[in-house]
């Protein structure tokens, strides 16, 4: 994961949004258009050029308490507006596990 | 089985009080997320994908029915029901919440159990051969050994800040099972020509993106010294360790840069200056710790029970019984390997069910104890082969009579992308499909001793490197590509295995390894020829041609 200062210096490729864990349990959350959290990528914010990425993620990383490890991730937005993961680490984090979890005999 | 005491016991109990504390300042906000990482990391606490893992250290893989039930608790009640055991005889728990984390710790400190160095710079988890005590031929039981290490390296001042982590390995058999030459340190104990108990020393061994087998440095070293030999080598790769580039921070990299004689120098400089002072082990301290291990009252039972003779007849029993039922020390006892890779499931995943009834088992059938193997399985030390078929029966019932030790279907494999924040591709998907493809009982036999092991990253968990087939997962334009490496193997005669050609994509793996074994039915000298020798004698070329001449 790269750092938010690292970040900085990344100019992003198409629309994108920021996500982290989020601190008390780890859970996956990402950045809302009303400056909180939300664990449904559907409700992230939608950032499409690099100055705005960049003060989304500055935005982000000041809640030290409430989220761990922002960083700016690629989406693909369907047409009606769906958000979708841009990449399989970003799908697996959306939608969990690829496997079936153990479960008790 | 050790029976911890109280310092132990209070330095468990004071570190949850003290973990319990710096949770409560990170989650107010008192402590930032840099500020709290390390201490987390401490703990054996990371940051995966989804949540966050928890990692346990099971000092040289043994346990007792009580400990293990008290993981199969920890599951159960703060996770998802289940645990991972990995390839360095520790237990993760990968959903894990951090405001219930000291609440875990707590209850695992009943035990005796913690987390500590399970993560972070400094010397990790001394591991072992999982049959140590109940092997038959070893030296003696490298246990001893390992505990007086633990004791020695748990909140050294000195190595808790270590360039990077630090692995030490111990086996005292002539067969290596605790695949020591990839360790940072690996230590094979054996009898000098005077009849005196002590250590070949091996050093800079070790995985991940620059691979290298250990390489001896000192042949013999008395147990007395051991310590101060040990330290001597940890002060020289204290001191010239890189700490520019965590890249070539590992003591590997140290070796092979100043060549194994410079270190060797280094080391036997430093050590002249230590060897006769506190750290020498009086005879008197060894058999403290020796008398705090105890050892079960074994019977004078028969080699072939009728249990056992009538059992025979059954054929899934025997196909069992081939390749889970181990020669033991003392006659009519065994070792039973708990095979945890089932036939399209996660490779070392068990369920807090199967746990507490492996705990009820081990009472039951092996004095209450369990060992935990690097290659993600589980093992009960003391079975009476008149049980074995009971045992047989009660693990069938669990879904943990799996017929597959040692045999294709046996997969070492990281948790990968599913779960890691590291990985570039998945690991377990590919063990499934793998186990899958290799489910038929009559084929696997027929192929014999094959270890596949698979890495979603090139950290190499899953021990890709000394696989007989060795899977790399690497990330291309978005899309998950695996390397196939052969001839691999951990054992006494480590080596790492050769690329056989270019990556190939995810849906291709399991063809890929199929082709392989192919290829191998049909070139072994004989059908006692392992694959792996076979690769030995021929070279990857024949594989190659077959992998990839319609490729």
């Amino acid at each position: 994961m790269t750092s938010p200062l690292e970040q900085k210096k990344i100019k992003i490729a198409g629309p994108s949004v920021v996500t982290a864990n989020r601190t008390w349990d780890g859970a996956v959350i990402y950045r809302t258009p009303a400056q909180g959290w939300s664990p449904s990528l559907a409700d992230a914010a939608i950032v499409r050029n690099s100055d705005d990425a960049r003060a989304l993620l500055s935005e982000s990383a000041a809640d030290d308490v409430g989220a761990v490890g922002a960083y700016i991730a690629p989406v693909e937005l369907e047409e009606g507006g769906a958000i979708k993961p841009g990449n399989l680490r970003e799908l697996i984090r959306a939608s969990g596990v690829t496997i079936g979890l153990p479960v008790q005999v | 089985m050790y029976a911890y005491d109280e310092l132990d016991r209070t330095l468990i109990n004071e570190r949850v009080s003290e973990f319990r504390d710096q949770v409560k300042r990170r989650l107010s906000g008192e402590l930032t997320e840099d500020e709290f990482k390390m201490l987390r990391l401490q703990n054996g606490v990371y940051l995966q994908l989804h949540a966050y893992m928890f990692r346990v250290a099971i000092p040289y893989g043994t346990l007792s029915s009580k400990q293990l039930r008290q993981l199969a608790h920890v599951a159960r009640r703060y996770d998802r029901g289940y645990g991972h055991f990995t390839t360095r005889q520790n237990i993760q728990f990968n959903w894990i919440k951090l405001a219930e984390l000291p609440d875990a710790l707590a209850d695992l400190a009943e035990v005796g159990i913690h987390a500590m160095q399970t993560s972070g710079n400094n010397t990790r988890n001394v591991t072992s051969d999982q049959w140590a005590g109940v092997a038959p031929g070893e030296v003696e039981d490298p246990r001893i050994w390992s505990e007086i290490l633990r004791q020695f390296t748990t909140l050294h001042p000195e190595f808790s800040f270590l360039p990077r982590k630090f692995k030490i390995a111990i086996t005292a058999s002539a067969h290596d099972r605790a695949a020591i030459k990839i360790h940072d340190v690996g230590l094979r104990l054996h009898k000098s020509a005077q009849g005196e108990t002590g250590f070949e020393v091996m050093v800079g061994g070790g995985l991940g993106r620059t691979p290298f087998i250990a390489k001896t440095i000192k042949p013999f070293v008395s147990g007395r010294d051991i310590l101060s030999y040990l330290e001597a080598i940890m002060r020289v790769y204290n001191q010239y360790g890189r700490r520019d580039n965590i890249y070539k921070a590992r003591i590997k990299i140290l070796v092979h840069e100043l060549g194994i004689e410079r270190f060797a120098q280094e080391v036997d400089e430093e050590w002249q200056q230590i060897r006769d002072g506190a750290l020498k082990i009086d005879d008197a301290v060894i058999e403290e710790i020796r008398s705090r291990f105890s050892y079960p009252a074994y019977e004078k039972l028969p080699h072939m029970p009728d249990e056992l003779r009538k059992a025979a007849h059954d054929p899934k029993f025997e196909a069992w019984r081939r390749n889970s039922v181990f020669p033991h020390k003392a006659t009519g006892y065994a070792i039973v390997t708990i095979s945890l890779k089932p036939v399209g499931g996660p490779p070392g995943d068990a369920t807090a069910e199967q746990m507490d009834a492996l705990a009820d088992l081990a009472d039951k059938y092996s004095f209450g104890e369990i060992r935990v193997g690097h290659e993600q399985n589980l093992a009960l030390p003391h079975v009476a082969r008149r049980d074995l078929p009971a045992l047989w029966t009660a693990l069938e019932k669990i879904g943990l009579a799996i017929p597959n030790v040692n045999l294709v279907s046996d997969i070492i494999a990281c948790p990968g992308l599913d779960y890691c924040s590291l990985a570039n591709a998945r690991s377990i998907p590919i063990a499934q499909e793998l186990t899958q493809r290799f489910a038929n009982h009559e084929t696997a036999n027929l192929i014999g001793r094959l270890h596949i092991n698979i890495s979603g990253c090139i950290n190499a968990c899953g021990h890709h490197h000394v696989g007989h087939i060795g899977i790399l997962g690497v990330e291309k334009n978005g899309e998950e590509f695996y390397q196939i490496t052969i001839g691999g193997r951990a054992d006494e005669n480590a080596q790492l295995g050769t690329l056989i050609g270019p990556a190939v994509p995810y849906a291709e793996v399991a063809d890929v390894v199929e082709d392989i074994v192919e290829a191998y039915l049909a070139l072994r000298a004989n059908p006692d020829e392992l694959f792996v020798d076979t690769v030995q004698r021929l070279g990857v070329e024949p594989f190659r041609e077959r992998v990839y001449a319609t490729r």
